[in-house]
């Protein structure tokens, strides 16, 4: 048995390394894993606190969060070859067609 | 026992999430990312959660880590980024940024909440066994169930259509 604060300790720091990966690389393919990352350790989070009272109920909950990010990495990824298509590159700077 | 397992967990964890930061290769921070994921689902295990971790094995490591690498190989992208970063002040920024952030998190959790300090970890009941899961996900969360699925048909229409309009 081990205090809660250890796995949230964790889970803490590998989001702010998923978070230094958003802000800090430019590649597309580099930005999405780190988005990843941050989505597990919050599953960490969950799954921590569903074992600290017992409850189910969190678990379903990472289950769902699981279902949704293969979901949201299979579309992500299209788009993303179609814009390599396009674009030639995954630099992230060079995608500013939404700009005003 | 647990807590050596816990800490030899941890640091790969810790490890394969920096070394995916930093590596330079795309299909190098995939693997790394797939070692994270593996210790991540070790941590499941420890805290009663033995049907997440078939999961998270199956679809983080199996199927979200290999469709990264099949984009990246076949987008031929490993290395393509990063000469120069038109933003100079972007890195020290987004460091100490990171360092607050820890810190804000940290202080809330020991400040707030008083059960911070309470115990988890694998005790003898069946909390968390696939039996129990199956329970919950088919009575009580059996709507959200459903609108699962209808998302997972919408991604998989929405890849098959984006794809055909580039032929």
């Amino acid at each position: 048995m081990l205090p809660t604060i250890f796995y949230i300790g964790l889970s803490v720091l590998l989001f702010v390394i998923g978070v230094c990966g958003v802000l800090l690389r430019r590649s597309t393919l580099m930005v999405f894993m780190s988005i990843e990352l941050m989505l597990n350790s919050a599953n960490l989070a969950l799954v921590t606190f569903a074992n600290q009272r017992q409850s189910i109920d969190a678990q379903i909950m990472v289950f769902f969060v699981i279902t949704i990010a293969a979901a949201e990495v299979a579309v992500g990824l299209a788009l993303l070859v179609m814009i390599f298509m396009r674009k030639k590159t995954t630099n992230i700077d060079t995608m500013t067609t939404l700009k005003g | 026992m647990e807590l050596v397992i816990f800490v030899i967990t941890a640091i790969v964890a810790i490890i394969g999430a920096i070394a995916m930061l930093t590596s330079r290769n795309a299909v190098h921070s995939a693997l790394f990312l797939l070692l994270n994921f593996g210790a991540i689902a070790v941590l499941y295990l420890l805290l009663q959660a033995p049907f997440l971790f078939a999961v998270q094995l199956i679809v983080y490591a199996g199927a979200i880590i290999v469709l990264f690498l099949f984009v990246v190989m076949l987008l031929g992208a490993e290395r393509d980024e990063e000469d120069a970063n038109p933003i100079r002040w972007q890195a020290p920024v987004a460091i100490t940024m990171a360092v607050l952030l820890i810190g804000e998190i940290i202080w809330v959790l020991v400040r707030q909440s008083q059960d911070s300090l309470a115990r988890v970890g694998s005790s003898d009941s069946d909390f968390g066994s696939p039996a129990q899961i199956a329970q919950a996900l088919f009575t009580t969360h059996l709507l959200p169930f459903e609108v699962a699925s209808f998302v997972l048909l919408t991604a998989l229409i929405g890849v098959v259509v984006l794809h055909q309009r580039q032929n």
